[in-house]
Formats: structure tokens, sequence, C-alpha cells
């Protein structure tokens, strides 16, 4: 499950290069009542060779962030301030390009670097494909985009590859995205993200329009292609106990913020925000021990109007004052025992009291495998 | 396969309809149309003339409704049409021979001429939004939106009346024979630039903001973003994703459009006197030329089944979709 396959207790992410960051990123939507704020100075990093989680709620900014980062963002959305930089694992001699500003790089070098250094899974593969055109071409037209001396039985011979990567058979080639299964266009979709050998891959919810089943399949196939291929994803998903299994880090967005940072493992046996407590106790957990269900009160802030202080507070068991009239900051928690590694970061005024809604949220103490 | 096949019964189905029809009209009209055409002749010409014209035009017969049908159609099977009653003795199908090719030419290429300007420009224009392109929306929709006879008849009193750019009437110059010669396609050319150019302007509108509109919708479409996300060239992202997919819709219409070709000319082959199928239809009207107007109805119904199948068999080579067996 971990990177470096530590059972339990990923190595801490922090010693490997940075591939991916966005420094202090503010995403407005512009709207007839003025601009919207949909992600507010967020920092975050990717490591090379991890798997970080972006969880959060419909809305909560989490696929904004992902398509600013690669400055995908459609009108009315905006990038009205912060630094997003991809850094080239490959040396110079390879072909590296070092480090890139994506936002301030121009088209035809963000076409070069889109695809082949940082592709995308979305969602929906039946809206991702192109219904028109056969696999065969939409998995060929990349290929003829980045690497233009190859010849065409080259590029169908990768292609034919790419689907054998994902298990599907070259014959499939020549169907249309309407031919093929859900499961199998996600893996299509999967095989197209790797198509260029990327260092980083982005999925948004790449697995939420799948049925259970082939959603486990879609999920092992992620893990063991990057045991083998060895990219760095952003996972962007609602679905928190997911995250739990795959990533090694985890990031919850809430209202545009990011509210609590750090390991999988950590985020799950101790969340520090109200709001990761309360997602962590609004699932089943798979292997632990049984304890009470609950979910979070209340909806998700509107962010026309958004709540002042601590975006959290009107669902906030926790709430006072200050929540009400400040924003608290992104900041490391405090030490409270070995298993707060390093990179733990939440934004709450109570996280010691949070803490201890270990105990409201029965999942008190360490690991219960 | 078996979508078109079963496409192709429906034409077949529709066709025998429409003929029917065709064949029953004008003998359920109170009174015959050709028999008030022959009581002109009363007393002009011999009785026996006009019961030899009655047998001609196929009138006052004693057969029974049935066997009537089945000439009709032993007709339709030889390419008859019968005899035109205001130019008489020319066959219908001779009148419609001669007038059929002139608007093909005419309107057809104009018809392609405007389809094609006007997707690529939907294409531009949704593509370049906020671009100066947009100011071509209102300026075609108001050429358009005006009716089309005063179009026209604007551009014969300014290119051809005022200028003497443009010669105002006809197909070619009287003074030339039709054939393939330098003179001929010249003139040819120079009479058809008027009608042609007057038509493209009425109905560009209608294709730029159609396929504009499906550009837009289609460029908000995942797979769009997917093809930007794969750094694919502007070119290939803007037709092989965004345009191949909103120019469906587009294609069925024109294919349609090409079915009334053959109507639709009607306004411009009496504003420019072109000597169209429209302007047969027009003069047998007025002078009550039954057969030809039958004649006319029936090449009209023909095309439009015929471009209505074309219009399958282009959606079925352009959309893997409808090619799925249900």
């Amino acid at each position: 499950m971990s990177a470096l396959g530590v059972e339990g207790w990923p190595t801490p992410a922090t010693e490997r290069p940075v591939v991916l960051e966005a420094r202090g990123l503010s995403v407005d939507y512009a709207g007839h009542e003025g601009a919207v704020r949909a992600v507010h100075d967020v920092d975050l990093v990717l490591r090379r060779g991890e798997v970080l989680g972006l969880a959060g709620e419909s809305g909560s900014g989490k696929s904004t962030l992902a398509y600013a980062m690669t400055r995908l963002l459609r009108a009315p959305g905006l990038i009205s301030g912060g630094q997003v930089t991809f850094h080239d694992g490959r040396p110079p001699e390879e072909g590296g390009v070092g480090s890139v500003s994506l936002l301030d790089a121009e088209p035809d070098q963000l076409r070069r670097l889109r695809w082949s250094e940082i592709a995308i899974v979305f969602q929906s593969a039946l809206h991702a494909l192109n219904p028109v055109i056969s696999i065969e071409a939409q998995l060929t037209d990349v290929l003829a985009a980045h690497h233009r001396g190859a010849t065409r039985s080259e590029r169908a011979e990768r292609a034919a590859d790419l689907l054998a990567l994902v298990g599907i058979n070259r014959d499939r080639l020549r169907s249309y995205p309407h031919e093929l299964s859900g499961g199998m266009r996600q893996r299509v979709m999967i095989a197209m993200a790797l198509a260029l050998d990327p260092q980083v891959v982005i999925m948004d919810e790449p697995t939420t329009a799948l049925d259970v089943v082939t959603q486990r399949e879609i999920l092992d196939e992620i893990t063991s292609l990057r045991d083998r291929l060895d990219f760095s994803v952003l996972f962007i998903t609602h679905d928190l106990s997911l995250l739990i299994e795959l990533a090694d880090s985890i990031a919850v967005m809430y209202g545009g913020r990011i509210v609590e940072q750090g390991a999988a493992k950590e985020i799950y046996d101790s969340p520090r925000h109200p709001y990761t407590v309360g997602l962590v106790s609004s699932f089943p957990s798979m292997h632990g021990a049984r304890r009470r269900l609950s979910g979070i009160p209340g909806s998700p802030p509107d962010l026309r109007n958004p709540p002042p202080g601590c975006a959290f507070h009107p669902r906030c068991p926790f709430s006072d004052e200050q929540c009400r009239s400040q924003q608290p900051a992104l900041v490391p928690v405090p030490r409270l025992g070995p298993e707060t590694g390093p990179g733990r970061l939440a934004a709450c005024w109570h996280q010691q009291e949070a803490g201890v809604t270990d105990e409201l949220a029965g999942v008190k103490g360490g690991p219960r495998r | 396969m078996r979508y078109l096949l079963r496409r192709l019964g429906f034409y077949v189905i529709t066709a025998w309809a429409a003929l029917t029809i065709n064949f029953f009209l004008p003998r359920l009209m109170p009174g015959s149309p050709v028999q008030a055409a022959l009581d002109k002749l009363h007393g002009t010409v011999s009785p026996g003339v006009v019961k030899a014209l009655a047998a001609q035009f196929g009138i006052n017969t004693k057969a029974s409704m049935l066997s009537q049908y089945g000439h009709f159609w032993s007709q339709m099977a030889h390419g008859d049409l019968g005899i035109s009653t205001s130019q008489y003795p020319t066959r219908v199908t001779t009148i419609i021979g001669h007038a059929l090719p002139w608007t093909i030419a005419l309107v057809g290429v104009a018809s392609i001429i405007s389809f094609a300007l006007g997707t690529l420009l939907g294409i531009l224009i949704a593509w370049r939004r906020g671009s100066r392109l947009e100011a071509l929306l209102p300026v075609t929709t108001f050429l358009s939106a005006v009716p089309y006879f005063w179009l026209g008849l604007i551009f014969v009193s300014v290119f051809g009346v005022t200028l003497h750019w443009l010669p105002i009437s006809g197909g070619y110059s009287s003074d030339l024979h039709v054939g393939f010669s330098w003179g001929f396609a010249r003139s040819a050319l120079s009479h058809g630039a008027m009608p042609a150019v007057t038509i493209v302007l009425a109905s560009v509108a209608g294709w730029m903001v159609g396929m504009r509109n499906m550009m837009v919708t289609t460029l908000g479409e995942d797979y769009v973003m997917v093809a930007q996300a794969k750094g694919l060239s502007t070119r290939r992202v803007a037709f092989t994703y965004a345009a191949r997919n909103a120019i469906l819709p587009n294609l069925a219409g024109f294919a349609l459009q090409l079915g009334f070709v053959v109507a639709g000319s009607l306004l411009t082959e009496i504003v420019f006197s072109y000597p169209g199928i429209g302007l047969s239809l027009l003069q047998a009207v007025q002078e009550n030329d039954y057969p030809l107007m039958q004649g006319v109805f029936l090449v009209i119904t023909v095309v439009v089944l015929l471009a209505n199948f074309v219009a399958d068999l282009l959606y079925v080579a352009l959309d893997p979709r409808t090619r799925q067996e249900a």
C-alpha cells in the first residue's frame, strides 16, 4: 500500500523529491454577484512515487484544484493567485525540462508537458472518450502528438501494448467507446493516461461511476500499475475509506481549503479536524473493530456566502466565538504520540479537543488490525 | 446494415404513398382540369380531335379506377409523366429534364457553399468566443431575416441595373447555345453569380448559428477537455474532437436541405427569371397545367426521399453509435 511497502507505517514521504507542487493557489468562479472563491490559498505537494489522496464533499473544490493545477480550468473559473510548479525528475540529457512554472508556461511548452508528464483519468470514461472515433485513434493520436518520429504501425503496436497493460484484448482497438463496458472504458482511460509514461497521473474520481466489484478491480489495477511504473498519483475522491487503503498521504478539503493533511494511516487513526473526524466515522471500517457510524449534520457551505471564521463552524460540535470570527491556519499538529509524523497539518482552533473526539468517534488508540 | 434496410423499406412505402396520392388527387377533384383545358378547344377543333386528346391525357375513360391505377404505375415504371397541357405536346419529362439541371447546379452549389461556409464560421466563432468574428452573427442573421425576394431585388437593382456588373435575369445569354464552350460557361457563371450569392447570404446564418451552438455545447464535453489535456494540436482538438461531434445534427439538416433544393428554389428563380424547376412550377400553376405540376411534385417527392436516405447513410457513416444493432 505504501510506496516503499512497509506494512502499516509509510516511510515519511517528506524525504522524497517533489514532482508537482501548488503554492498559495486560489481559484475564483466569476458570477453575476461577484466572484466566488472555490479554492483558497492552497498549498499542495505531490512527491515522487507517492499516492496523494484529495478528499472532500462535492463542491469542496477538490476537482477545481486539480484542474487549476493542470491549467485545464474553464471559464468562468479563473486562477486568481498562486504558483504551480512541475519538477521534472528526469535529468536534462534524457529530455528533462527541470522546474517549470505551469501557470506561466507558454501554450507550446504546456502542450508538450501535458500527458507526457501529467496525465488525467476522468470520472466518467463514457464522457471522457470521444464517441465517434475508435479506441485506437484515441490512443494513437496522443502518441502522434508527442512522438513525431514513430511510424503509424509503431503507434498501433504501442496502442495494443497499452491495452494489454490493462488487460484488454487488442481486438478491442477497433471498438468504439459505446461498445465497451463501463469497467473496460475506464481501463482504456487508464491505458491512455499511461501512454507516454507520465510522472504524474491525476485521477478525478476514477471509480465513482462504477459498481463496487468493478471499482475494486480498477483500484487493484491502478495499484499494481503504480508499483510497476512508479508514477505519482493525485487521487481525488469523496470516499475517504478508499483513500485510507490506497493513498500514502491524504489532504482533506472543506469549503475550498485544505483543513487537514497527513499520512493516510494517521488521518484514519487520529483525525485532528472535526470534519475529518466526521468523515472517518461516516463509513464502516473494512478491517478494524466495529464502531458506531455517524454522519456529519448540516450541509456544505454556500461558497457565494461563506460563513465567517472557520467554514466548518456551523456544523461543528466544538465551535466557539473564535471559530465564528477567525479563520484557523493550516499548522503542524503538535506531536501527540509516536504516530504523529512530520507533514501532519490541521486547520482547527480546537485541534487538541478534536483529537479527544477520538473517543467520541470510537477510533481512539493505535491501529486495530 | 439491418438499420439501413429498415430505413430503405420505410422510404419505399413512403414513395408508394406519395405517388398514390399523386394519382388520386386530380381524379378526386370536382371536374377534370384536363377536361377544362379541352373545353376551351371546343369549337376550334373537331370533336374527333377532342376525343383523341382526351384519350391521350387519360380522361373520360370507361376503365375502372383499379385498371387506371395499374396503368399509372406502368407509366411510372416507364418514366412517363404524361403531356403538358400548357406546352402541348411537349412531354412533362422533357420540360423537367430541361429545367432540373439548372436548378440543381445553381441551388445545389449555393447550398453546399452556404453549408460549408456557415459550418466553418460556426466552428471558428465557437472556438474563439468573444472574438470579433462574433459580429458575423447579427449581420448574417439580419440577412436571413430579410424577406428573400426583397434581398434578391436589391441585388438586381444595385449590381444589375445600376452598376451593370452582372446580368439581371436568365440562366445564360439568349444569343448562345447550350453546350460545353468557354463562352457558355462564362455566361452561365455570370448569370448564376447573383442568385447564388443571395442564396448563400440568406441561408448561411442558419448553418452558422446551428454549428456555433452545437459546438459550444460540445466544447463543454469531457472528451474535449481530455483532448486538451492530451496535449493534442489545437486543430485536432477543435476538429476531430469538438467539431466532429458537433456537426452531426447540422449534417443531417443539410442532407434534408438538399431535398428542398428542387422546391426551395422557387423564389430565387422567380426573382432572377432563372430557367429552373421553380420557374416551371410557377408557369404550371399560372396556366393550370396539372400534368406538369404533378410531375414537378413527383420529382420533389423523390428528391426529398432520396435526400432523407442520404442523411441516414451519412449518419451511419459518421456516428458509430447508429451502427449498433437495436
